[in-house]
């Protein structure tokens, strides 16, 4: 269940944005933070994950920074850039502006 | 912002990919780290929370490669490994990838070198301002019979009084001057411009140093004035800038320099060292005649107003001039041309045949590539098949054939630039007519035609092979490569066309260069009517400062004569004003004292030539009727002509010459001169049957003259003592364009020949292009049907049958090549009609000695594999399955 290929097309970018919108995260902690914030219901595999964060860095919507991690190992720490911020408010209105209309639909009928 | 951030990513991606990969790496192996440590305080066992992390990861290369997409550059990376793989396919075959690009460097490298050509002499502009205003204008005749005569004064002044449409009309005139050594330097003769005053400014010219010529100096009366070109002036004057002001003695006379030119300016061509007023150094009279055609009139056009325009303008003036004098050589009409076209008219047709050959020849070398890669193509259409099955995409395939194409075409290139550059270097010093040669060289444009070309091989010489090879059967591919008996019947039949487009374009080279070749030939057997062996010719003016009087000059030319005919081993020697075989340089117009008046608007014309009495026999021009010149007709009791043979039939036909009177006004005014003998014709102009000409007596009194020396043996051997016989009668006498009548005739036969060989070679190498194809092909189907053969020879089919089996195939694809050619020919050779003389673009005996020699050529190349299959043992051929 769950698995980001049932995710709307587009969606897995949206939720990265989000995840690393308040602080810088490394990749591990990014899907981490999905499961447990969605209570386990998306799990984000690595094999999405991290072809969807280098695209997003290089469209230049995250930027990457290296430090230690809490392993003791250098690791890639993703942070939000302004371009990014304002892609994550246009994913999130288009988002918002999806759902209700589907809850609209499936309320409808 | 964002695009900066972007172009960041992409450049760090680009310095950085090494360092960016190990990153990632690095980055998946602390996510499977963190996936181990929380197995771990989930309560597994060290390795089996190892072995569930790695499984929960999945494939990792999968995941670095999907990672790796995303990168920018990606693209750039599967060129470098396709070029990889390309090179590395190419040396395994070093002996192919060397033919390969020996014969297509040869194809880009003439293709350069003549786009550099054709680019340089024919497509740039003028190094002046605004140059498409700038034409030239030409005296013309309204019925066509001639387009491009030189101007006369009277009309110039005419032209520039009465019309509108030029902001600037002005005229020049070529001319050599002396000039005199200055402390102990030589004496030399220097090539000028007599120029009007304006021509410099019109041209947009502005002195380096000085100033060009003012209206006053451009007068009959005023002080002599020069401008020395770039050139001239650090050659002979060491480049001292102290020279504006100071004289320098030209033709005896002290002339003040004014200004000097800029370096670039080299117009018309590098033999012009400097430029005088013309008004200053002509006649008011000459200036003013209507029938003297002397000069090159360069105009510029008014702002908005087109050649068409002005030339309906001068047209109308023209005529009314010609209204006025019904009677003389006077035209009647105008024709424009633009400047960079009317230098250019003559070699424009020679220059573009040998681009359009060489376009063949690179055509033909690309071909002859595309079927070594199809042949290629074939023998691995196994390893296709298999890479096509394990689901290599065809895009895939073909752009790995298409990169190592590509890389041929890169190293030919190469190749061919610095091929390309040798070979402009040979052809400008070979075509010395080419106009403004020294401005030719390789620049931006011909490199961007260059990467073009090298580009446009790559990809034609790639695609062909494949986008025809239909492995999409993957299965069919497969069976195919087990049975040998009939493989790829497909390739063979593509590699047959591709052969008779390569022969029909040969056929088509061929043709053209035989026509070419056969027009030379024409020229250079014809016969000249004088000695043109063995003859030595030196040209010499008489400067009138030192020979002022016509006594001195006739006593000059009596002790050279002299002297020089008491050396040993000169046969003869005499004095000319113009050698024979340098072309129409000097006609004027007369009348027969005899004959009642001409009807209006007809006259009589001739070549003009003043000869010493010794020159007949020197130059073995025999002749026919009365009697040559004799040394008493000199001076002001020079009173006999001759004429040659042409006169006669011209204007003595059924009436005997002898005793009539020619009263030639323009060199003889007021005096009759009778007609004492006919000699036989000479040719001035080899593409020209002879003209009328008349011999007057050289002793009447003449400043520039050649002396023409026969010889027994080399001629050039001669050159040294004669030139020493005219120093010791003068020592300040320069001596001017020493050569030998071969080369005389031989410069007016250059661009011929020089059309004709390269010509001939370029389709040589096609020939040798096509029966390399012609080989190769055949050896590839004796190859691909071995058993087949085997099998037959083993049923008892005899030998010789299957010699005729194997040479039809080779054979069916040039003769359809070769009908193809001969059709295509038909159509092209019009193109160079212009270019032959003495034969027609279809000649009968060229077409057939091509096409003889074409499937002479084919059955050669056909021979050996056909051969060689007859020659096949059945047991080997049918064991080797």
């Amino acid at each position: 269940m769950g698995k980001p290929n049932d995710l709307v097309q587009g969606t897995l970018d949206l939720l990265i944005l989000r995840t690393v919108a308040p602080e810088p995260m490394h990749g591990w902690a990014i899907a981490k933070r999905i499961q447990q914030i969605s209570h386990e219901v998306l799990q984000v595999q690595q094999g999405s994950l991290y072809p969807a964060l280098h695209r997003l860095e290089q469209q230049g919507w995250i930027r990457a920074k290296w430090a230690e991690s809490e392993t003791g190992r250098q690791a890639k720490f993703y942070a939000l850039t302004a371009a990014g911020k304002k892609q994550l408010e246009e994913e999130t209105a288009n988002w918002n502006r999806l759902s209700a209309a589907i809850d609209l639909v499936i309320a409808g009928a | 912002m964002r695009w900066a951030e972007k172009m960041r990513m992409r450049l760090q991606m680009l310095m950085h990919r090494g360092r960016e990969a190990k990153r990632l790496e690095a980055e998946l192996q602390d996510h499977l780290e963190h996936q181990i440590a929380e197995n771990l305080a989930a309560g597994m066992g060290a390795e089996e929370a190892r072995q569930a992390a790695l499984r929960s990861f999945g494939n990792p290369t999968l995941l670095r490669e999907q990672a790796r997409e995303s990168w920018s550059w990606n693209w750039m990376e599967a060129l470098v490994r396709d070029a990889r793989i390309g090179t590395r396919t190419l040396l395994r075959t070093p002996g192919f990838a060397l033919t390969a690009i020996l014969v297509m460097a040869l194809g880009i490298g003439a293709n350069v070198a003549l786009f550099t050509l054709v680019r340089s002499v024919l497509l740039r502009p003028l190094p002046f301002e605004n140059q498409n205003q700038l034409v030239e204008v030409f005296e013309a005749r309204s019925d066509g019979s001639y387009q491009d005569n030189i101007v006369a004064g009277g009309s110039f002044a005419r032209w520039r009084e009465q019309s509108k449409s030029f902001s600037s009309l002005a005229i020049k005139k070529w001319i050599e001057y002396d000039l005199a050594g200055a402390g102990n330097q030589l004496p030399e003769v220097v090539g000028a411009e007599m120029a009007s005053w304006n021509m410099l400014p019109l041209l947009g010219v502005k002195p380096a140093l000085g100033r060009f010529f003012t209206a006053a100096e451009d007068q009959p009366g005023a002080n002599a004035t020069v401008v020395l070109t770039w050139g001239l002036w650090k050659r002979r004057y060491g480049g001292d800038p102290g020279i504006v002001g100071r004289t320098v003695l030209i033709d005896a006379k002290a002339y003040t320099v004014v200004g000097i030119l800029p370096a670039w300016f080299r117009w018309p061509d590098a033999k012009v060292q400097l430029w005088t007023p013309l008004y200053h150094e002509r006649s008011p009279k000459l200036m003013q005649m209507f029938d003297a055609h002397n000069f090159d009139v360069v105009g510029r056009l008014r702002p908005g107003v087109t050649i068409a325009q002005a030339g309906g303008e001068l047209n109308a003036v023209q005529r009314e001039i010609r209204r006025e004098h019904p009677n003389g050589p006077v035209s009647d009409a105008v024709n424009l041309r633009p400047l960079v076209d009317a230098e250019t008219y003559e070699v424009k047709t020679g220059l573009y045949a040998l681009l359009g050959a060489t376009l063949c020849l690179l055509l033909i070398a690309c071909l002859n590539i595309a079927n070594l890669l199809v042949a290629r193509a074939a023998s691995r259409s196994k390893e296709t098949a298999i890479r096509t099955a394990l689901g290599g995409s065809r895009i895939r395939l073909i752009r790995e054939q298409v990169t190592e194409s590509t890389l041929l075409s890169c190293a030919s290139g190469l190749l061919g630039l610095v091929f390309a550059d040798g070979l402009v270097r040979w052809l400008i010093s070979t075509r010395e007519d080419i106009p403004r040669a020294d401005a030719i060289h390789m620049d931006g444009v011909v490199m961007l035609f260059a990467l073009a070309a090298i580009a446009g091989c790559g990809l034609l010489a790639g695609l062909i092979p494949a986008l025809t090879s239909r492995d999409t059967k993957v299965l069919t591919a497969l069976q195919e490569q087990g049975r040998s008996h009939s493989g790829g019947r497909g390739r063979a039949r593509l590699r047959q066309t591709l052969l008779a487009l390569e022969v029909g374009l040969t056929v088509v080279l061929l043709i053209g260069a035989g026509l070419l070749l056969r027009s030379y030939q024409q020229l250079r057997s014809v016969n000249m009517g004088f000695a043109t062996h063995n003859v030595l010719t030196m040209r010499m003016n008489l400067p009138k400062g030192s020979y002022s009087t016509d006594a001195q000059r006739v006593s000059f030319f009596e002790q050279l004569l002299e002297r020089v005919r008491a050396v040993p081993g000169i046969a003869g020697a005499g004095l000319t004003t113009n050698i024979p075989g340098e072309g129409r340089d000097w006609d004027d117009v007369f009348t027969i004292h005899e004959h009642p008046p001409l009807p209006q608007g007809q006259v009589l014309d001739a070549l003009t030539r003043f000869v010493d009495p010794g020159y007949f026999a020197a130059m073995e021009i025999p002749v026919l009727e009365g009697q040559g010149l004799d040394a008493s007709d000199r001076l002001s009791a020079a009173d006999a002509v001759v004429v040659n043979q042409e006169l006669v039939k011209e204007d003595f036909p059924n009436e005997d010459p002898i005793g009539r009177h020619i009263d030639g006004d323009v060199n003889f005014p007021g005096k009759s001169l009778r007609i004492v003998g006919v000699v036989g014709n000479t040719r001035d102009d080899l593409a020209h049957d002879p003209w009328p000409v008349i011999y007057y007596p050289l002793y009447s009194g003449q400043r520039g003259v050649s002396l023409v020396v026969r010889t027994r043996g080399p001629a050039a051997m001669f050159a040294l003592p004669v030139q020493k016989v005219i120093a010791s009668l003068d020592r300040n006498l320069p001596v001017a364009h020493v050569l030998t009548m071969e080369q005389v005739i031989g410069e007016s036969t250059v661009d011929a020949r020089f059309d004709a060989t390269l010509l001939l070679a370029f389709a040589v190498l096609s020939l040798l292009l096509a029966m390399v194809g012609l080989f190769g092909v055949l050896s590839f189907l004796v190859a691909q049907r071995t058993t087949e053969i085997g099998v037959r020879i083993a049923l008892g089919s005899p030998r010789d049958r299957i010699v005729r089996l194997m040479l039809g195939d080779g054979l069916r694809p040039a003769l359809w090549g070769l009908v193809l050619g001969l059709a295509a020919s038909v159509g092209v050779t019009r193109l160079i009609t212009s270019l032959l003389f003495g034969t027609q673009p279809l000649d009968p005996m060229v077409f057939v000695v091509v096409s003889v020699t074409l499937l002479l050529v084919a059955a050669v190349a056909c021979l050996l594999p056909a051969w060689r299959a007859s020659r096949l043992d059945p047991i080997v051929a049918l064991r080797s399955e």
